[in-house]
């Protein structure tokens, strides 16, 4: 066993570690996880069967199979940043939504009597 | 059912010009109502304007200028206004002129109708750089509408009920007035513009830096087809 592949194999086993923490203590979402969690395996599969990744690396025709892995890691990375800027595009979407509904709702009260501590000043019409 | 107007005033940080913009236009068109959407402004924006006999409606923190013309959108939706006219916080649009955008609306000869500063009224000069943006968009716009628009970028705007109810649902997040334009049409409705004439801003600063204008040319221009292969 080569150095690369102990070193991929720690690296990809800590990754890998990190995010079943990071979701049993309740730091990251398993929808968000799935990405890394896939990208640690991958990458842990490719560097214990050294067989694996010599044949793949042969197939792609790259001359050094150890670079396979980083190619690996790169197009995780590409998926998991175009993942995450879907992600806050909708947060975004969502984000506006609220404050403008959270805006109206205030100008609303405002406009029933009721101040923003929620105590009414004055009776709205309908105010059984 | 009588024709209720309602003037939206987008303001981020405008307390230098904000209430004499309002006692303007309440001066001009004492009968329409005036709401301010306060864009998480850090400076007296929403006293004066609450002063000045304004609706303001307050958002949370800064949400840029599409997020900010939508809430009004929304507000005038929720009322039941049948025409809105966007006006410009920083005195740029003179309230005499309002009557000239609504009345096109009114006589129900166009869904929105644009103040443009390039049909004649006024001496609109802007720098070389910012009028080869807007003759590129106007360009562009002209030949995706089919119908010739010279002032794409003027926030000076009147929108009937049914551009009020799609505005309210759908809006451009930021440098939103050329993208509305291509929406609208797309959306199959009738846009109009008649000239006016703009004052020089009365406070404040513009939004477009020299690296902005880049961005804004970019997302524009992106927006522009990306919204062309939508398909809603």
């Amino acid at each position: 066993m080569y150095l690369f592949q102990i070193i991929a194999i720690i690296g990809s086993v800590a990754l890998f570690a990190f995010v079943i923490d990071f979701i049993r203590r309740g730091l990251l979402k398993e929808k968000y996880s799935v990405l890394w969690i896939a990208s640690a395996l991958v990458i842990m599969a490719l560097s214990v069967k050294k067989g694996l990744l010599d044949g793949i690396a042969g197939l792609l025709g790259i001359a050094y199979p150890p670079s396979l892995l980083f190619l690996v890691a790169f197009i995780f990375i590409l998926l998991i940043n175009l993942h995450f800027s879907v992600v806050i595009s909708i947060l975004h979407e969502k984000n506006k939504t609220l404050v403008q509904e959270l805006t109206l709702l205030r100008n609303a009260l405002k406009e029933a009597g009721v101040d923003l501590s929620g105590k009414a000043e004055k009776k709205g019409p309908g105010n059984g | 059912m009588k024709n209720k107007l309602l003037i939206i005033i987008p303001a981020f940080n405008e307390e230098a010009t904000i209430a004499g913009v309002i006692a303007s236009i309440r001066r001009h068109m004492p009968a329409a109502d005036i709401v301010v959407v306060n864009d998480g402004s850090r400076d007296r924006t929403a006293e004066r304007a609450s002063s000045g006999g304004a609706v303001v409606l307050s958002h949370l923190y800064n949400m840029g200028i599409g997020a900010t013309m939508q809430t009004g959108y929304k507000y005038a939706r929720s009322k039941g206004y049948s025409i809105a006219v966007q006006v410009d916080a920083d005195g740029q649009h003179p309230a005499d002129q309002i009557e000239r955008l609504v009345k096109p609306v009114l006589e129900g000869k166009a869904d929105i109708v644009v103040g443009s500063r390039f049909l004649g009224e006024g001496d609109y000069r802007p720098s070389i750089a910012r009028s080869a943006g807007m003759a590129i968009f106007s360009k562009l716009v002209s030949i995706i509408i089919k119908e010739k628009v010279t002032d794409t970028t003027s926030g000076f705007r009147a929108a009937g009920k049914n551009c009020i109810d799609y505005f309210a649902s759908r809006y451009p997040d930021d440098y939103p007035e050329v993208e509305a334009l291509v929406l609208l049409h797309k959306k199959g409705f009738s846009i109009m513009e008649v000239p006016v004439s703009m004052a020089e801003r009365a406070g404040g600063r513009s939004s477009i830096t020299p690296m902005r204008s880049v961005y804004y040319m970019v997302k524009v221009l992106l927006a522009i087809m990306v919204d062309l292969m939508k398909k809603n």
